[in-house]
């Protein structure tokens, strides 16, 4: 099943440019997997060396924060949308203002 | 302290030693060596920005550009718009800003508090994203006054005027290094120009993000960015590059070892003091701190 995994500019190197990349999982750890398959090298650009989720980089399912769901254990469906936002200033969020 | 405008309260911030932190380095524990922050926290607006957005906003009434008709407009993460936002509502301005979409709470407010007005650019790309946007609002519109604070040379001729000179004297003359990140490369550029014409011998020694993909607001990858037409590469006689981690880390204990609550791109500058108090005999290096850790809070 396919989750739509939005990537930042900053990774776009990493994706052959793409912005858009569909992804495998039930949860945003497993999709996060998933993209390291495709694009070996992005795991260790979004975990740290102690294997976990990068302070300064937000994950939003569908616009909400993981760290206000289940954190890397969020689970995940078809058709959700997984984002990946680095954090300026403690941005808050896609949506949120 | 009784002033005119508070645009006259920009600049002149404290120059203060660090005390605590660094005494495991042989030549910061005999004194030999010394680092001292430059606190632009002081500033009305909160940050160093106040200094090139008050110049290139009095330059633009100086020479006719900026008139009442107008909106300042420009592409900002944050201090530069925030420090646009009060000078704008001070001197009777309307200001509109151009900025990422996921750029922090606070700094929205406070900008919005003085009446200005937000266009979000996409939060995926970046303080680049903000700059394509904001030339797109700028194309072929009269009723902006567009000061592009990446290519206005007044931006670095601020810190020349001020920065510099202030703390050339607060160091009187001893200053040997002199240590701060670059965002437009105003700071950098403007300072150490002016370090430079008072003894050549002075080391500029710019920190930049190790990875495109960072957490160092304010600070920007040059390899992977839109380079700013401020920035002479050449003119630097060093550059570091800063992991995100490590400054958060050293943040935490800037506020705890020494009272310094400060954001995140002071901790890269601070970094970056130590690695070259580590190589010194002797010497002073100052560090400039752009902004409070307030700014930052709520971060997880
Ligand atoms: C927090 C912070 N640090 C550093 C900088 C970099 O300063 P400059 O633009 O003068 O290079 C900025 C500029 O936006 C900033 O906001």
């Amino acid at each position: 099943m396919a989750i739509k995994v939005r990537i930042p500019t900053p990774l776009q190197k990493l994706t052959g440019n793409q912005g858009e990349i569909d992804a495998k999982g039930v949860t945003v750890n497993e999709v996060l997997a998933d993209l390291e398959k495709q694009f070996p090298g992005i795991k260790g650009r979004l975990y740290d060396e102690k294997g976990a989720l990068r302070r300064f980089i937000n994950f939003y399912v569908n616009n909400e924060d993981i760290r206000f769901l289940k954190g890397e254990t969020t689970p995940i469906k078809e058709g959700d949308e997984l984002s990946i936002v680095p954090a300026i200033a403690g941005g808050v969020g896609v949506t949120g203002r | 302290m009784k002033i005119e405008s508070l645009l006259e309260a920009v600049g002149k911030t404290p120059l203060v030693p660090i005390r605590h932190i660094g005494q495991e380095i042989k030549a910061l524990h005999s004194g030999q060596v010394k680092i001292y922050a430059k606190l632009e926290y002081f500033n009305p607006g909160g940050s160093v920005k106040d200094r090139p957005a008050a110049r290139m906003v009095q330059e633009g009434i100086r020479s006719g550009q900026l008139t009442k008709d107008k909106t300042i407009l420009d592409a900002t993460s944050g201090n530069t718009g925030i420090a646009y936002a009060w000078i704008g509502a001070a001197l009777g301005y309307k200001v509109e800003l151009v900025m990422p979409e996921n750029v922090s709470l606070q700094r929205k407010e406070m900008i919005l508090a003085c009446g200005a007005k937000i266009t979000y650019s996409s939060p995926m790309e970046g303080s680049d994203g903000a700059i394509r946007l904001v030339k797109k609002i700028a194309e072929n519109k009269k009723d902006y006054f567009f000061p592009d604070q990446y290519n206005n040379p007044m931006n670095p001729q601020a810190h020349y005027d001020s920065t510099g000179v202030e703390i050339w004297e607060e160091t009187k003359g001893q200053i040997t290094h002199f240590v701060a990140g670059i965002g437009t490369s105003g700071t950098i550029m403007g300072t150490g120009r002016r370090l430079k014409t008072f003894n050549k011998k002075i080391q500029i020694i710019a920190v930049e993000p190790n990875d495109p993909l960072h957490g160092l607001e304010g600070l920007k990858h040059m390899a992977s960015a839109i380079v700013p037409g401020i920035y002479k590469e050449k003119e630097l006689d060093d550059k570091f590059q800063m992991a995100t981690e490590p400054a958060y880390e050293i943040c935490q204990r800037l506020a705890r070892e020494e009272g310094l609550v400060v954001g995140h791109s002071s901790g890269a500058a601070m970094l970056a003091a130590l690695k070259i108090a580590e190589t010194l005999k002797e010497g002073l290096i100052v560090a400039l701190f752009p902004d409070h850790g307030s700014r930052y809070l709520g971060h997880s």
